[in-house]
């Protein structure tokens, strides 16, 4: 699902936005085509792109669109009331015709190939399990979705997913009139061979994380958003990290973990899950700033600075180098 | 998958036989050489010695449920000597009971553990090094989770010495009721009494892992009973694996002196090797699983009601996962993917804790043992599905 060649991505396409649609309540759906009128990188679902807003402006957007077609990508923008940030600047200043300037498709949210799945998202958390569902809709696997939002009308591509899955699989949950997403009743029953693909608002999937701790290690995968766009920037260009005790300097290219990139050149670090979840990549930090992106480390141990976990978490933005004890 | 189907190979051997317990490796071997999937004759049950089987077994809880017991009857029609555990149970009341311990056992709650856990591993590991040699087993690794361990849960000083015995009658437990079970069960209830006296909310330390569990009953998430029966999974889960899993790690590596020398010169090298030692010497070798459907397995049909027997030390070193090398000790290897610790919905939850006291007994060792090399045949002990030694002489020259 991932692509493990390391492709040197130019740090910039330009592209020209194609379509605008207001699909909900407060949410806009943009199509892009490349200026240079070529095909985008190829991606797979979970993936998302940097979005050049302006000055010192950028946000990320999880793609909608299908991997199949490469000739546009979509992104949904949830309008945020008073944000100073991104969505204002799509909502208000973006029409047929303006130019934007976007990065390759990037995945920190890859679908596993699996048996069954379970999708849940929050709001505009739908954007990255559109394609996951269409994925594994063509897998021929099992799988249902549950959607919630404040109210059916603000929720985007809810109709349209009803309509072409069934109500059966597609789940649709407006709390101002049915309540919240029944957890309990969603995750109290670990099933075997499924994954669990979240994602949403933080206090969602904190809920989600507490309930699938009881479910197999590594079920699991969440991506998590903030105010209207997913959680604070890494580093969107590769970044360098060096081996304080094996001494040398590997470059982490932007598809690529730690991990994998410290282990090309022959360094040793116990993994097991290599998804965040598990704790035994637990590396010390010498110097350089982390974007922590596992669930395992407590909120002191990412405040510390001491500390990652390095099949997930990567340089902070404007870190350019890490230095690690390896 | 396979689609056909064949009928098993049958073996007459008795895995629970003492002769096979002491030197099981020929015995597995002749085990995954009959295929992935055999039926064993003594014991009335399905053998699972191919590692990719072994692995859908853990992973498919549905088809191969826990609810009916690690041992060779079914708790569900026959009910076991104990209320079950966490171990002994299934979604949806296995999955309160492991977010309740999840919460309490996890890498970071169990980070804070190092220091408490360093001084401990610096005074007895100071103390062996200025010996010629001594009993990785006696002197070490029936000592050091000892000394650690029953504090991180919080019990009391009182009791602790029924914490060996009752979990040597646990894990036997897992086994059929043979003459080793019956000398595990002798002084029985008054080993379980003691421990079940421990698990009590007032017998717990406020600091210990123990209270915490008992906190999820007043959030609301497990009952009292259920959280008596979590320390209780704690208590006995806890102690004997470690003990084996420390002496099984040093006789391992006393037997390869190279990797010793390789680990002094590289210490961050230390949980490779546990987790290598782990692969080839697994200290829970083997427990069974009860099939809820009738299904298909390693291309034999298993019909719902059977017991399955899944033989981790097998799958550990099933050379189709491992390489024709799988019985062999290797730094080279990525031994990752072992099902030393389970895999799935009941992987060991005490893995962080388990990794922690193995570690830090070797970080302490290495400076102070220049070279470790057996000082005589270490001494099997004859547990139903525990692979260990009574004792592992060793000569030591101090670094
Ligand atoms: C080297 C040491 C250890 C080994 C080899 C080991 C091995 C295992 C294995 C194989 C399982 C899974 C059994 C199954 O699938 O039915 C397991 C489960 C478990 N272990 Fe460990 N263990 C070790 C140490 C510990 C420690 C130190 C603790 C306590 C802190 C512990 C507590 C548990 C518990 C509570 C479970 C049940 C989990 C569940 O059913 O969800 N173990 N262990
Ligand atoms: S390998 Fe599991 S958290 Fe990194």
């Amino acid at each position: 699902m991932t692509t493990t060649a390391p492709v040197m991505a130019p740090a910039i396409i330009d592209t020209t936005v194609h379509a605008v649609e207001h699909v909900a309540e407060g949410v806009v759906s943009l199509v892009l085509r490349r200026a240079d009128g070529r095909d985008f990188p190829a991606w797979g679902p979970g993936a998302h792109i940097d979005v050049h807003l302006g000055e010192d402006l950028v946000r990320q957007y999880s793609l909608c669109s299908a991997p199949s077609d490469l000739s546009t990508l979509r992104i949904g923008v949830l309008r945020v009331p008073d944000s100073r940030g991104g969505s204002k600047h799509v909502h208000q200043e973006l029409a047929v015709g303006s130019s934007l300037a976007v990065s390759a498709p990037r995945n920190n949210f890859p679908l596993a190939d699996s048996r069954k799945y379970l999708f849940l998202a929050g709001g505009i958390g739908i954007t990255p399990i559109i394609p996951m569902i269409e994925a594994a809709e063509a897998a021929g696997r099992e799988w249902t979705l549950h959607y919630g939002g404040r109210s059916r009308s603000t929720m985007a591509f809810a109709d349209a997913l009803v309509a072409r899955y069934g109500e059966e699989r597609v789940r649709i949950l407006a709390e101002d009139t049915e309540g919240r997403m029944d957890l309990q009743g969603i995750l109290g029953m670990p099933r075997a061979h499924m994954q669990v693909y979240a994602c949403g608002p933080g206090g969602m999937l904190s809920a989600v994380e507490d309930f699938c701790m009881g479910w197999p290690p590594g079920a699991l995968h969440t991506e998590r958003f903030v105010a209207d766009a997913l959680g604070a920037g890494a580093n969107s260009e590769p970044f360098e990290v060096e081996l304080a005790r094996t001494g040398g300097t590997v470059t982490v290219d932007t598809n690529q973990t730690i991990l994998e990139a410290v282990e090309q050149v022959g360094a040793r670090v116990l993994s097991s899950c290599r998804a965040g979840l598990c704790g035994t990549c637990e590396t010390r930090i010498v110097s350089g700033e982390p974007e922590h992106r596992d669930a395992v480390l407590t909120r002191e141990d990412k405040e510390s600075g001491e500390i990652m976990l390095v099949c997930v978490s990567r340089a902070a933005a404007g870190c350019s180098r890490l230095v690690l004890d390896l | 998958m396979t689609t056909s189907t064949h009928e098993p190979a049958v073996l007459a051997e008795d895995p629970f036989d003492p002769a096979i317990i002491a030197n099981p490796y020929p015995f597995l071997a002749r085990l995954r050489d009959a295929g992935p999937v055999s039926w064993l004759e003594a014991t009335g049950s399905y053998a699972v010695a191919g590692y990719e089987e072994v692995y859908e077994v853990l992973t498919d809880f549905e088809t191969y449920c826990s609810s009916g017991g690690l041992g060779p009857r079914d708790i569900r029609k026959d009910a076991g000597w104990r209320p079950p555990s966490i171990l002994e149970s299934d979604p949806p009341i296995h999955t309160v009971m492991r977010r309740a311990l999840t919460g309490v056992i996890n890498p970071g709650t169990v980070r804070a553990l190092r220091g408490p856990f360093t001084p401990p591993a610096v005074e007895l590991t100071t103390e062996l090094a200025g010996r010629p040699g001594f009993d990785v087993i006696k002197d070490l690794a029936e000592k050091y989770p000892l000394r650690v361990f029953p504090d991180a849960v919080g019990i009391p000083d009182e009791g602790r010495e029924h914490l060996l015995p009752y979990g040597n009658m646990v894990f036997n437990a897992f086994g059929p009721e043979n003459y080793i079970f019956q000398q595990a069960f002798a002084h029985g209830d008054e080993h379980a009494a003691a421990v079940m006296k421990s698990c009590a909310r007032e017998s717990l330390d406020d600091a210990g892992f123990g209270a915490r569990i008992w906190d999820k009953v007043g959030e609301g998430l497990i009952t009292e009973q259920q959280a008596t029966l979590l320390v209780r999974a704690l208590l006995s889960a806890g102690v004997d694996t470690t003990v084996f899993g420390i002496g099984n790690t040093l006789s391992v590596l006393s037997r390869n002196p190279q990797a010793w020398a390789r680990l002094r010169e590289n210490p961050t090298l230390a949980k490779f090797a546990v987790d290598e030692a782990l692969r080839l010497e697994s200290p829970f070798q083997k427990f069974h699983r009860t099939v809820t459907v009738d299904t298909t397995l390693g291309g034999v049909r298993i019909p719902a009601g059977s017991k399955v027997l899944l033989f981790i030390g097998a799958a550990n070193r099933d050379p189709r996962k491992w390489g024709d090398d799988a019985d062999t000790f290797s730094f080279e290897r990525s031994s990752s993917g072992h099902v030393a610790f389970g895999m799935g919905l009941h992987q060991c939850v005490g893995q962080p804790i388990a990794r922690l006291e193995m570690e830090i007994v070797l970080q302490e060792l290495l400076p102070r043992i220049a070279t470790i090399e057996p000082a005589g045949e270490p001494v099997p002990i004859i547990h139903n599905v525990l692979r260990g030694f009574e004792s592992v002489p060793v000569r030591i020259t101090a670094a």
